[in-house]
């Protein structure tokens, strides 16, 4: 009967879980053989557990094309136990805006630091960045305003003065833009809430023949004058609107005012094209970066190097295969850091034959290797220990605020941390066991 | 076997050299810091030849980017809160990171003394790195952004990683022989040279394929890593150790004397 050894078994569990990682790691699309292939995204069911990922590699803004923007918010007219809920309340209408702007996986987050309140939005693939920072950035705060007459001395003209009513943006059920009937051009048609429709009506009774200014942060929008009390709970913002303004006016009143005015302090975009040629430069620069790592592993250790190029092809496959289900997003750093983690791979694999040509001298090859490999994991342990702390460091996986949280920097050592402790594996179990397997058939 | 230990005081001279140079050459020009720093404006655009162009500047506004009618195809503008900042956050990570790592290796090695060479060895590399790029941006205009700082405190660990690894041949050496100090040092730094050399060129070749290869965007931030690299191989044997070894024979001494 044919025996399978344990170091065997070993090496076909490996390799059955590279075939599924290759499986894992093939684009979306792909043409071999003249035949086009398409790889199904994971959907499983386990009993009432059900699995489903999309098996697409996440792409970065730097690499996708999109905008990195940061708004500081200016909570100095807040009383500083409600500065928590302003905040909070200035990220939900921002991601309510964003959202009606039709960007697609948008991130809003807060972050602080030393008492600044701060707004990260990220919008992948937008290409009018402008558009949405001003979408993004005003305050939008509308309110009706009445005119109240001064009397003035006899003979000068009458002045007026403009009273603030508590009819505003939050009083509004609706907001769309239409086109008005007479001019044609574009305007905002706004459906009151039951209790704004009664102050609307009360307003415009009082007003008849007046006009009524219709205020957005600070600045006259238009002031129709009032032809009859108006009860039906509705009304039309005819400014002199672009088609586009009209439609942010629409969002940012549908979405509400922000709480607090922010203004922007950081934009960082980058062009969709840039993006596609870094991925092209740094792959081919890590295609031939991994040619000579795997040549001049074969060149200084011969048959112990293929053992490690072998440990890292499966290296390379495992930790793609990760990266897509482990949900990175993969940035320009981060591919950086995990052609770096590559060159540290490696570095497992030599610490353990250096000893292992040490060893050798002294006693036969088998006990040689497994010493080789005890031996040699302390240093591999120690040593690694120290890159995964920093890794941590700039990770900042629990967002302390005293600490870099940019998506960069995060993306790189993302990409080097899983690089370090997939590289322990690869580098002890995977080539122990080929290893193993080699020496076993040699002495057989 | 080699007297590594026997030429200390040439390893500490041509380290007081190099770290001289970048001293020299940070107070004479400083570090040509990035708008992640400074804050500003970098603007990128497509020339007709499919080339591209930067304009670089303090805030530009809104109104000068509607003027540019080619494609814009990148855009950074940062306010200037945001360096202070970066500098800050910067710190605090290089302090938690060189303090973990340094209690790690104290209570790995049973001593503080292993724990402080090795920091110092660290410390020894981020002035190559830092004295580097003030050399490279005054001559090559080579810009400090927050990948740098990214890269400096990726070399702390590499460092650290070559160091652990003679450290521990020390450690085993002791426990199976004894022995004093510097013989040990020298068994272990002829023990994990290759080793050492090896695995450095394996990173190095990576890096210089990025380098060379790898685009505008990273090319800096693999320099910085490339030169910390081999000022981090260079500085186990030759910083680290060498400073554990005297340390320990000043210990000795005063000890002696009482």
């Amino acid at each position: 009967m044919l025996q399978i050894s344990a170091p065997l078994k070993k090496i076909l569990l490996i390799l059955f879980i590279t075939a599924i990682a290759v499986l894992v790691d093939l684009p979306s699309e792909f043409n071999l053989f003249g035949r086009k292939f398409i790889r199904p995204n994971l959907d499983l069911k386990l009993g009432r557990f059900e699995i489903k990922k999309n098996l697409d590699l996440t792409l970065g803004l730097d690499l996708a094309g999109g905008s990195h923007l940061v708004f500081e918010t200016d909570t100095s007219k807040i009383p500083s136990d409600k500065r928590k809920t302003a905040i909070e309340g200035v990220r939900g209408v921002i991601e309510k805006r964003v959202n009606l702007f039709g960007v697609s996986e948008p991130s809003v987050q807060t972050s602080e630091f030393e008492g600044k309140d701060r707004i990260l939005v990220e919008l992948p693939g937008v290409k009018d960045t402008q558009a949405a920072v001003g979408l993004i950035g005003k305050t939008a705060q509308l309110v009706f305003a009445e005119m109240i007459e001064i009397p003035g001395e006899a003979g000068a003209t009458p002045s007026a003065t403009l009273k603030l009513t508590d009819l505003t943006g939050a009083d509004l059920q609706t907001a769309d833009v239409v086109f008005d009937r007479e001019t044609g051009k574009p305007a905002i048609s706004i459906q009151f809430t039951k209790e704004g429709g009664e102050k609307f009506a009360e307003i415009t009774q009082r007003n008849v023949k007046k006009s009524l200014p219709i205020i957005l942060d600070d600045a006259i929008l238009s002031a129709p004058i009032v032809q009859e009390e108006i009860t039906g709970g509705s009304a039309q913002i005819s400014g002199s609107f672009t088609l586009d303004e009209a439609k942010n006016l629409a969002i940012q009143l549908n979405a509400g005012a922000l709480p607090v005015p922010i203004k922007l302090v950081e934009e960082r975009t980058v062009g969709a094209i840039l993006g596609v040629e870094s991925i092209n430069k740094s792959v081919k620069a890590g295609l031939i970066g991994v040619g000579m790592v795997l040549l001049f592993m074969l060149l200084a250790y011969g048959k112990l190097g293929l053992v490690a190029d072998a440990g890292l092809l499966i290296f390379g496959i495992l930790t793609l295969a990760i990266y897509k289900l482990g949900g990175v997003v993969l940035t320009l750093p981060g591919i950086a850091g995990f052609l770096l983690s590559i060159g540290m791979a490696v570095d497992s694999n030599i610490l353990i034959f250096e000893r292992f040509k040490e060893e050798r001298k002294n006693r036969p090859i088998p006990d040689a290797l497994e010493i080789s490999f005890g031996r040699a994991w302390d240093s591999i342990r120690d040593a690694n220990v120290a890159t995964i702390i920093t890794s941590l460091v700039l990770m900042n996986p629990l967002n302390f605020s005293f600490l870099n949280s940019s998506g960069p920097v995060r993306g790189f050592a993302i990409t080097l941390l899983f690089g370090i402790i997939i590289s322990l594996f690869t580098g002890i179990v995977v080539s122990r066991n080929l290893l193993r397997i080699f020496i076993k058939e040699k002495n057989d | 076997m080699i007297d590594w230990m026997r030429y200390r005081v040439i390893y500490f001279a041509i380290s007081a050299v190099v770290i001289g140079v970048g001293v020299f050459s940070l107070f004479k020009w400083g570090l040509s810091l990035g708008i992640d720093f400074t804050g500003g404006t970098i603007l990128e655009y497509r020339l007709p030849d499919g080339g591209t162009k930067i304009i670089k500047g303090s805030l530009i506004d809104q109104t000068k980017r509607e003027e540019i009618k080619e494609e814009i195809v990148r855009f950074e503008n940062v306010g200037p809160a945001i360096g202070p900042e970066l500098i800050k956050k910067t710190l605090y990570a290089l302090i938690i990171s060189a303090v973990a790592i340094l209690l790690w290796i104290a209570y790995q090695f049973k001593s503080i003394k292993f724990g402080i060479s090795a920091t110092l060895a660290t410390l020894h590399d981020s002035f190559v790195l830092l004295g580097s790029f003030a050399l490279l941006g005054h001559f090559f205009g080579a810009e400090v952004d927050f990948l740098f700082v990214t890269a400096m405190l990726t070399i702390l660990s590499f460092s650290v990683h070559d160091t652990i690894v003679v450290y521990d041949r020390i450690r085993e050496s002791q426990k199976k022989f004894g022995g004093n100090l510097y013989d040990l040092a020298n068994k272990a730094i002829s023990e994990t040279m290759v080793r050492s050399l090896n695995n450095s060129f394996t990173i190095i070749f990576m890096l210089v394929a990025l380098v060379l290869l790898g685009g505008e965007t990273i090319r800096w931030f693999a320099v910085a890593l490339l030169i910390g690299t081999i000022s981090g191989t260079y500085s186990s044997p030759f910083v680290a150790v060498p400073i554990l070894v005297t340390w320990d024979e000043i210990e000795k001494k005063l000890r002696l004397r009482k």
